[in-house]
């Protein structure tokens, strides 16, 4: 790791003024993507902005027909809230299956959204369930919010507080991890909502990050069943390949994702 | 802990100190004035190097020095060796390349080092190696082994023309050309064992100091054999004589064979800690390992099996492409040779086996001995074969093994192996059995109703242990003996410190060594203490690889103990006035026979130190040393059953059932046997479903980190179903045959063949990860399709 300067921010407004200051910063949320990177010296931030012990960005709230959790909590906080399992037991079991304990308990979802790895899982929730992310200076849309691979609608020196999500009438995420690294290869999150809307947003395979998929989504508004997508596929031409899995597999594992995503909702 | 003898499921003795993280690494290792360093690799997997500027890293802050090939190789330090010589079918010897602990011209595979920098910090060595600008000519790279055998091909070594190492045959080819005349089926299979990164939980590390005064080095190190470590860095690297340098292999965290080398990184910080007048001190992160850390396996193979009417096999013919890498390593050429082609014989009686291997050179890390070492890729072949040909004429699996399983002992292969004794059946039987082997359809079909693929595989391994003996292996080619020596020390108060030339490194020796000594004098595995890894406490040895340490090293224990024991006898009969004859041990006291006079281990010992009344003419003291050298290798061998089902949406395979039945001979501890055979099925099902080192075109290897490097969890294995039959080993004192490996070189065959079975596909190549299982399942699909 090369060297580098360490603050802790107090507050969100405190984080902002430190980056501004900072010759080239980056926010630390549970460090389980940036730490790494940096140990392997492919990081080099002057300043570290620590947002780990901000109190504003903790908390788990329901409010208005939506639960609205803090950016700075962390993945276990996440799947072991009787509120989140509750309200959403879909998102209370992806946060439950990120990475291993270790990272369950460092990891924070406004890290894991800031950093937009496109074979994170929590992007497929916030896709999915139609989520808000507010942030230091606005809220965004999820389908503004996610621009690309690592990308986002993120200002820079623009702070996510927290993420508000609908709660759904149903919902459930199923996702087929990299045998090594355990990210997803295909994770795909499902909800339907009260008013008969469904949104189904696949993570882990496309080459552009999240993405929703239109035919399940029209599929499953009119059949909410694992058959009415088991025939529906995405195009091959959209998905990553590597070593791990070719753009054909991760096709096929979208489709199957869907159809056990439905089914255990 | 008290008396634990032979058969004791005994606690480990050293895990108090590796659970409440206690213990001494060589990382932990420290010295005054100690600096670091950090190694400036080579980006590139062939250029050649046209200038080295280190201008820039001189000036940071820290650096004491950079240091070069041009200097290395200017102060006299000796190329890297290989140990071990073979000849080619020509006569020729085989063709090496010159290897440099630091390269001064052409660098030949990625992350080969070309300077390094001594600092005060690690932070900023490392800082500092990024500064060192190093200009490279690219040149063209090879990284498959068959097309680097091509005409036209990138050449690596002017040594080795054509790439090639060495073209070498064992068998009789005639008598084996003629089977296949004949043969009434013959069965073909193409084969390829992936190469696989050994990735220990330690990193290398070294830690090197230089006494000017007194011309001397000492090295820490993580080795598995550091008296051969301090041979080699004598004789062949011009380091220091061997009385100048002292080689202590501490606590050292797992090596799966990728300790035994001696590689550039450690004979590095000697030379630099005399060049700098301070210690240095080097930890490979886990990127060297993964770049560094010697690799296993790496063959492609074309295997014919010729069987008879009655399904007796009458033939073996296999050609074998052996990717060395970039260099060759220590005991690299003895891999895919003496290690390898002698045991294609399996369990089986086959008259006539042929077999040819050319090692060939590639722009990738060196390969050499990887747990196993060149047995599973025997084995995988064997196994492969075995299932395949039953599948092609029609016979359970089983059935066809046992019509050619060797039934009488001794028995000699056509592949230089003379095997002493086994019971093959025995451990077939006992498998088949906890497999419930003939409820296997009903499971089936039962699977197939969830939409399940189910299918079983066997294995019937055998392999090579405790290589030996010294003489054979001389004859060989092998340019060390191989046998052990152990020291025992009967301290005057009775409790005993065993010095072994065997190196533990996850081993458990503290423990089963010592329930060797409990076993003979009675004594509580407390009073006992092994000293091992230390070149100045431990006279000489061999070290521990090839599951020689119960085998070799016990048994050289073992002819020490008997001298103590035969002197002990005597001091007894002396001091209660008996025959010599009449003295007996029982339990912890010598015993005149039929009689209730007895005096405790401990007086004796006690009365040979005080030495007041000793036989006239005896030397005080009850301490005896012993040198062993085995008269053969030892053969374990078992059966093992794998039961896999399939998810077809997705091509995950979960192994459902895992029955390994081993014939280990005589166990000492089976609690830690059990735990050998659990790391080695992990390692195999590694091999089998996960792991694999990859390559691209440039050379760069594309699985070098754990975020692509799958390596085995806890939930891609099942709970393993474990038993062990007995034949005893003749060939040793204490019957064992050895047990380290037996897991990794018999279960990937296994997994394999369920994998085939459940798919009703002839070949998969390994690792089948999911995505290769669900490809074949699509190709089976339109090939059904089409029909």
């Amino acid at each position: 790791m090369y060297e580098t300067n360490y603050h802790r921010a107090g507050s969100v407004s405190e984080a902002a003024s430190l980056m501004a200051k900072a010759d080239d910063g980056k926010f630390l949320a549970g460090g389980q993507t940036l730490i790494p990177t940096m140990k392997q010296r492919l990081a080099a931030p002057s300043d570290l902005i620590d947002l780990g012990q901000i109190a504003e960005l903790q908390g788990i709230t329901e409010a208005g027909g939506s639960l609205r959790i803090g950016a700075g909590t962390k993945h276990a906080d996440v799947a072991g809230s009787a509120l989140v399992q509750r309200l959403i037991p879909g998102l209370a079991k992806l946060a439950g299956g990120i990475g291993d304990p270790h990272v369950r308990h460092m990891g924070t979802i406004g890290g894991s959204v800031a950093n937009n790895d496109p074979a994170a899982d929590y992007p497929s929730a916030v896709m999915a369930l139609g989520a808000t992310v507010h942030t230091s200076a606005r809220d965004i849309a999820a389908e503004d919010y996610f621009t690309g691979m690592f990308d986002t609608a993120l200002e820079e020196n623009e702070i996510i507080t927290a993420i508000s999500f609908p709660v759904p009438e149903k919902s459930a995420y199923a996702k087929y991890p990299n045998p090594a690294s355990r990210y997803a290869m295909a994770g795909v999150f499902v909800a339907r909502f009260k008013d008969g809307s469904v949104r189904v947003a696949a993570t882990g395979a496309g080459q552009n990050g999240v993405f929703r998929i239109p035919a399940m989504e029209a599929a499953l508004s009119a059949n909410w069943s694992a058959d009415a997508v088991a025939s529906i596929s995405v195009p091959a031409d959209d998905m990553l390949s590597d070593i791990h899995g070719s753009a054909d597999y991760r096709a096929n594992l979208v489709t199957v994702m869907a159809k056990r995503a439905v089914a255990a909702a | 802990m008290g008396v634990q003898g032979i058969g004791a499921r005994a606690l480990r003795k050293e895990d108090k100190r590796f659970i409440t993280g206690k213990g001494r690494y060589t990382d932990d290792m420290t010295a005054a004035r100690m600096t670091f360093a950090a190694f400036v690799r080579s980006p590139h997997a062939h250029a050649r190097i046209t200038g080295i500027d280190a201008s820039a890293a001189l000036e940071m802050p820290g650096v004491e020095a950079v240091l070069t090939g041009e200097q290395l190789v200017g102060d006299g330090v000796g190329n890297l060796i290989c140990g071990w010589m073979i000849h080619s079918r020509d006569g020729t010897p085989m063709k090496m390349g010159a290897w440099r602990a630091l390269e001064p011209e052409i660098v030949r595979y990625a992350g080969q080092a070309v300077a390094v920098v001594i600092a005060e910090t690690q932070g900023q060595a490392r800082d500092a190696a990024e500064a060192v600008v190093v200009s490279y000519e690219e040149l063209p790279v090879i990284v498959d082994p068959a097309a680097a055998l091509e005409p036209g091909a990138p050449q690596l070594h002017p040594e080795a023309p054509g790439n090639l190492i060495y073209d070498w045959v064992i068998g009789d080819e005639a008598a084996t050309n003629a089977a296949f005349a004949k043969a009434a089926h013959v069965t073909r299979l193409d084969i390829t064992n992936n190469r696989l990164v050994p990735n220990p939980m330690e990193p290398r590390a070294a830690l090197a100091e230089y006494d000017a005064a007194e011309e001397h080095f000492t090295l820490h190190t993580t080795s598995q054999n550091p008296h051969v470590a301090r041979l080699v860095l004598s004789a062949f690297y011009n380091i220091a004589p061997e009385h100048k340098l002292r080689v202590i292999a501490p606590d050292v965290g797992g090596g799966f064979g990728s300790k035994i080398y001696i590689y550039p990184e450690e004979m590095v910080c000697l030379w630099a800690s005399k060049r700098v007048g301070r210690p240095v001190k080097w930890v490979s992160d886990r990127t060297e390992a993964f770049l560094t850390d010697a690799h296993g396996r790496d063959h492609r193979s074309e295997a014919e099996l010729a069987l008879d009417a009655n399904h007796k096999i009458i033939g073996f013919r296999v050609n074998t492409i052996a990717n060395i890498g970039a260099y060759m390593s220590l005991f690299s050429s003895s891999v895919p040779t003496y290690l390898y082609a002698t045991l294609l014989s399996g369990q089986y009686d086959i008259p006539a086996i042929f077999c040819n291997v050319k090692a060939v050179y590639t722009n990738t890390t060196p390969v050499d001995a990887y747990r196993g070492a060149g047995r599973p890729e025997a084995t995988y072949l064997v196994e492969r074969m075995m299932e395949t040909a039953a599948r092609e004429v029609g016979l359970d699996p089983a059935e066809f093994r046992r019509r050619n399983f060797i039934r009488a002992f001794p028995h000699q292969t056509p592949v230089i192996m003379c095997y002493d004794a086994g019971d093959y059946d025995a451990t077939l039987d006992a498998a088949l059995k906890a497999v419930d082997y003939a409820g296997f359809p009903a499971r089936k079909a039962e699977a197939a109703r969830r939409g399940k693929l189910r299918g079983i595989g066997l294995s019937c391994y055998i392999e090579a242990c405790g290589i030996a003996p010294s003489a054979a292996v001389g004859s060989l080619g092998a340019g060390v003996g191989l046998w052990e020596s152990a020291e025992v020390r009967v301290n005057p108060v009775g409790t005993i410190e065993v010095l072994t030339g065997s190196h533990s490194h996850g081993q458990g020796h503290e423990t089963t060594f010592a329930q060797l000594i409990s076993d003979r004098f009675g004594v509580d595995t407390d009073s006992v203490s092994i000293v091992h890894g230390d070149t100045d406490k431990v006279q000489f040895g061999m070290g521990t690889y090839g599951s020689r340490s119960g085998a070799v090293g016990m048994s050289a224990i073992v002819k020490a103990l008997d001298k103590v024991e035969a002197k002990a006898k005597k001091i007894a009969a002396h001091l209660m006035e008996a025959a010599e004859g009449d003295i007996v041990f029982e339990g912890s006291q010598l015993k005149v026979a039929g009689t209730d006079k007895a005096l405790p281990f401990f007086q004796v010992a006690l009365a040979a130190y005080t030495a007041h009344n000793l036989p006239a003419g005896m030397e005080p003291g009850l301490k005896e040393g012993a040198f062993y050298d085995p008269s053969n290798f030892t053969f374990p061998a078992g059966t093992y059953v794998c039961e896999v089902e399939i998810d077809p949406e997705t091509g995950k395979t979960q192994i459902i059932n895992f029955v390994a039945a081993d014939d280990f001979g005589k166990i000492i501890n089976p609690m830690i046997v059990e735990g050998q055979v659990h790391g080695g099925l992990t390692q195999g099902i590694g091999q089998a479903l996960l792991e694999n080192a990859a390559y691209d075109e440039s050379g760069q290897l594309i699985t070098g980190s754990f975020m692509d490097y799958t390596m085995p969890r806890a939930d891609d294995v099942p709970s393993y179903t474990l038993m062990t039959t007995e034949t005893i080993c003749p060939g040793n004192p204490l019957g064992m045959k050895g047990c380290g490996e037996a897991g990794a070189i018999g279960s990937p065959p296994a997994v394999i063949n369920a994998i085939t079975d459940a798919l009703g596909i002839r070949e998969m190549a390994m690792p089948a990860t999911p995505e290769r299982v669900w490809k074949a399942i699509q190709d089976s699909r339109r090939a059904m399709a089409a029909e």
